[in-house]
């Protein structure tokens, strides 16, 4: 009775240590993919998104340089944003969190290296080289 | 007996010890976002190299007499058309409907090849101006920065038309689909680039 018991324990067990592992693997069969709805949504406000930066900039509508350079800059952030969520189906659980760890990473080197080589070669420029862009075409 | 009293004390400790069976292809999902989580890296330092070099003009031509932002309007419609036809293609495939299939990989190519046309057309007139990349430093980055999106454009209008012989022969099989999948993520990834090189190539240029 008892050998009985302590056989059929160990058997159940093995079977829970095991399911979760299953799960994992049957987590990557499902992959992620947009409906018609979800891709048409992405598409429409791509279009909005593009149109809309094109316009600022050929119309000169907002007459401040800085502002325009602002707004496209924004709008392009929200349009590699709605890209992200609607066409490569981006989200929090797909491969268990790993393709957003990936890309979050990728984003901090991202903004390393532009910000990084955008904020030391401006001061080499003007505080190492004076004068030296005088020719230069102010923009 | 007295092994088995030990056994029911202790709380039994399970290793996986020999490698179970993974169904074939499921990590290239995740391995074919690393790769363009590094392809992506590559565009960042070309980025930041025409970040840099964008104003050095060498007393040649700038974005303002160069750039023709209806050409680059057009350009930018053909490659957001090819992203949305590919979608279809996603959507006919996860249905198994080949000849769907195909149809909108072939819309999706020639929305690549007309993006592809017009990009060469606009190097060609830039060239033919004298705005050549050995004339200045802008011109140098500019011609890397978006050559190399082109380049990617045209390797992946190559792997495309490869991907719609692999289908016309052996039909829409899981590896198939698996290779579909991966095309589709490089090829919205390359329109996500593209926003970046028309928002900070060619509008900025335009608004400096």
């Amino acid at each position: 009775m008892s050998a009985h018991d302590t056989t059929a324990g160990p058997a159940h067990d093995d079977t829970g240590a095991l399911s979760p592992v299953h799960h994992g693997h049957e987590d990557h069969g499902a992959e992620p993919h947009g409906s018609l709805r979800s891709y048409l949504i992405g598409f429409g406000l791509s279009v909005v998104l593009t149109a809309i930066p094109f316009w600022l900039v050929m119309t000169g509508v907002l007459g401040n340089a800085t502002a325009t350079a602002l707004a496209i800059m924004g709008f392009a952030a929200v349009q590699i944003v709605v890209h992200m969520i609607y066409f490569l189906h981006m989200n929090f659980r797909s491969e268990g969190g790993w393709t957003m760890l990936a890309l979050v990473f990728t984003l901090i080197l991202v903004v390393i290296t532009l910000a990084g080589s955008l904020w030391v070669m401006y001061h080499l420029n003007t505080n190492m080289m004076p004068g030296a862009y005088e020719s230069r075409p102010m923009p | 007996m007295n092994s088995v009293v030990t056994t029911a004390d202790q709380a039994p400790v399970f290793y996986e010890v020999d490698e179970h069976p993974h169904p074939e292809g499921h990590s290239t999902s995740l391995g074919f976002w690393i790769y363009l989580m590094s392809d992506c890296l590559i565009f960042a330092a070309l980025f930041a190299v025409y970040g840099v070099l964008s104003g050095n003009f060498a007393a040649g031509p700038g974005p303002k007499e160069l750039f023709e932002l209806p050409l680059v309007a057009l350009n930018t419609t053909m490659l957001l058309f090819s992203s949305i036809t590919y979608g279809f293609a996603m959507l006919t495939m996860e249905k198994d409907r080949v000849a769907a299939t195909q149809a909108w990989l072939v819309v999706t190519a020639l929305f690549g090849l007309a993006f592809l046309g017009i990009e060469l057309y606009e190097f060609h007139h830039l060239i033919a101006e004298g705005a050549t990349p050995q004339r200045s430093a802008f011109l140098s980055a500019f011609f890397t920065l978006v050559g190399t999106h082109g380049l990617h454009v045209t390797f992946g209008t190559i792997w495309l038309v490869t991907l719609m012989v692999q289908v016309a022969r052996r039909g829409l099989i899981t590896a198939n689909k698996r290779r579909l999948m991966c095309l589709s993520m490089f090829w919205h990834f390359l329109d996500v680039i593209w926003i970046g090189v028309f928002t900070f190539v060619y509008l900025m240029g335009m608004v400096r």
